[in-house]
């Protein structure tokens, strides 16, 4: 749970980065998104090591195994969790949890359910709503963020998103690294939250960034 | 003061329970909370009906028999200004008219054997696991012999001071028993004398842990929260430490 979770948020953070080319431009963010697929005259990552365009699957793989173990880790937690409970408190009352430890669980599946719909609509191009890949994009990445995030209703759809990225992980950052180990102290605890909270608000920003660009027309 | 009473009310074991509402007259707010079941006991003995059936022993919240959930906390805490067990609850807390849900530790490691008294053997069986030193026997070492850092012993007392009440466990909404074991171990994991099966108590223990049935640590903190002995989240921090690092010794293999 807490190594695939925070394997996740790095790559996250990369893919967050990744997508601050597109202040740079069409032609800079286009290069990007084919240098990851190895699809730039140089080879792309690790080539000649691996073949032009291997190290992207070799890539998805990897976090494509991180979700599923991190899936199962949560169902089976899951499970012993509703078999630990007999009958619900007719009365409870928390005074503890946050709203996003009490949401990990379905938020997690909602979560997953936009990721699909989030490949679909970038990775697989199947599910874009303002146009077609090959005839409206011609195959720039570049034009296909555009026209996507030019929708306002879209880029409600991925702040909401986001939030609810960024709450799973104000809460998995500092579970990640207390299951690790690392809160053995009120003071670890008070730097590991500090840590989350400034974790979930800078991909929260970060990720919203480009696509509210796009739509008050700075990127266009 | 007068109170109304939501008690779960549950034959046994097998039968079904269900929450039946009691008027208690007469209340002092210098009652503790146990003291108003007696209370209220008194009264069903005289009209002829089975008194409700709850755990306690010393009343001065140190032994960790008394235990129930009021209006949805564990002790109580959401209505007490302090951490507290059952006992230590005063009625002073809660306001004359008040309407108070009482409910046994609802969880599938503690059993209820009649209306809040639940079995809480699951807990001694984590101890028997490994929450002990071996010592050998013959002469006493000298005092002072082994030096104990002061900060692990502060917190080895810390964490020794858990009563065992199961409120961790009650309040957990994943019913996991961590912060309970989490206290043993750091509590022994602090001291020279705990050294020597530091390594196999963690396996011992987390194992029959998890075959008692309670659920896994999912860092949400309720279980510190109630806790009357303010038994810090971070003993769990420190347990899984522990877990981790004894995963690379060949204790227990």
């Amino acid at each position: 749970m807490a190594v695939t979770g925070l394997l996740l948020i790095a790559f996250l953070l990369m893919h967050m980065f990744g997508n601050f080319k597109m202040f740079l431009g069409e032609e800079a963010f286009n290069h990007y998104a084919g240098w990851l697929k190895g699809e730039t005259p140089d080879g792309g990552i690790l080539y000649p090591i691996l073949p032009a365009g291997a190290f992207i699957w070799v890539f998805r793989s990897v976090l494509v195994l991180a979700v599923i173990l991190h899936i199962y880790s949560a169902v089976t937690l899951w499970m012993r969790a509703k078999a630990a409970t007999p009958s619900a408190y007719k009365a409870r009352k928390a005074l503890a949890q946050t709203y996003s430890a009490r949401t990990m669980r379905w938020g997690g599946v909602i979560l997953a359910g936009v990721l699909i719909f989030h490949l679909a609509q970038f990775t697989v191009h199947s599910a874009l709503t303002a146009g077609s890949f090959g005839a409206t994009y011609a195959h720039s990445p570049y034009k296909m963020f555009v026209g996507e995030f030019q929708q306002w209703w879209m880029v409600v759809i991925y702040a909401v998103w986001m939030l609810a990225v960024a709450m799973h992980l104000r809460h998995g950052f500092w579970s990640a690294f207390a299951t690790l180990g690392a809160n053995t102290s009120p003071k670890a605890f008070r730097v590991l939250n500090a840590c989350a909270w400034a974790i979930a608000i800078l991909l929260y920003i970060g990720f919203i960034f480009a696509p509210v660009a796009v739509l008050v027309g700075w990127i266009h | 003061m007068n109170i109304t009473l939501r008690v779960w009310r549950q034959a046994n074991a097998q039968s079904e329970g269900r929450m039946v509402t009691y008027q208690v007259r007469d209340v002092s707010e210098d009652m503790s909370f146990l003291e108003m079941l007696d209370l209220l006991n008194e009264d069903l003995t005289i009209k002829g009906e089975e008194p409700v059936a709850f755990d306690h022993d010393c009343r001065e919240g140190i032994c960790g028999t008394c235990g129930v959930v009021i209006n949805g906390t564990a002790h109580g805490r959401g209505n007490s200004p302090v951490a507290t067990t059952t006992c230590q609850l005063h009625m002073r807390s809660f306001s004359d008219g008040a309407v108070i849900d009482v409910e046994p530790w609802r969880a599938g490691s503690f059993p209820v054997i009649k209306d809040l008294v639940v079995n809480r053997s699951a807990f001694d069986r984590i101890i028997q696991a490994g929450g002990y030193v071996s010592v050998n026997t013959g002469s006493a070492p000298d005092a002072h012999a082994n030096a104990v850092n002061k900060r692990k012993a502060d917190r080895a007392f810390d964490a020794a001071t858990c009563i065992g009440c199961g409120a961790c466990v009650a309040a957990c909404p994943n019913h996991s028993g961590m912060l309970f074991t989490a206290a043993k171990i750091t509590h022994l994991a602090m001291l020279p004398q705990g050294q020597p099966e530091r390594g196999l108590r963690i396996k011992k223990m987390v194992s029959a842990h998890d075959e008692e049935g309670f659920g896994g640590c999912t860092n949400i903190g309720e279980c510190a929260a109630v806790c009357p002995k303010e038994i810090p989240l971070d003993v769990i921090g420190q347990l899984n430490r522990d877990l981790i690092s004894s995963l690379f010794s060949r204790d227990g293999k």
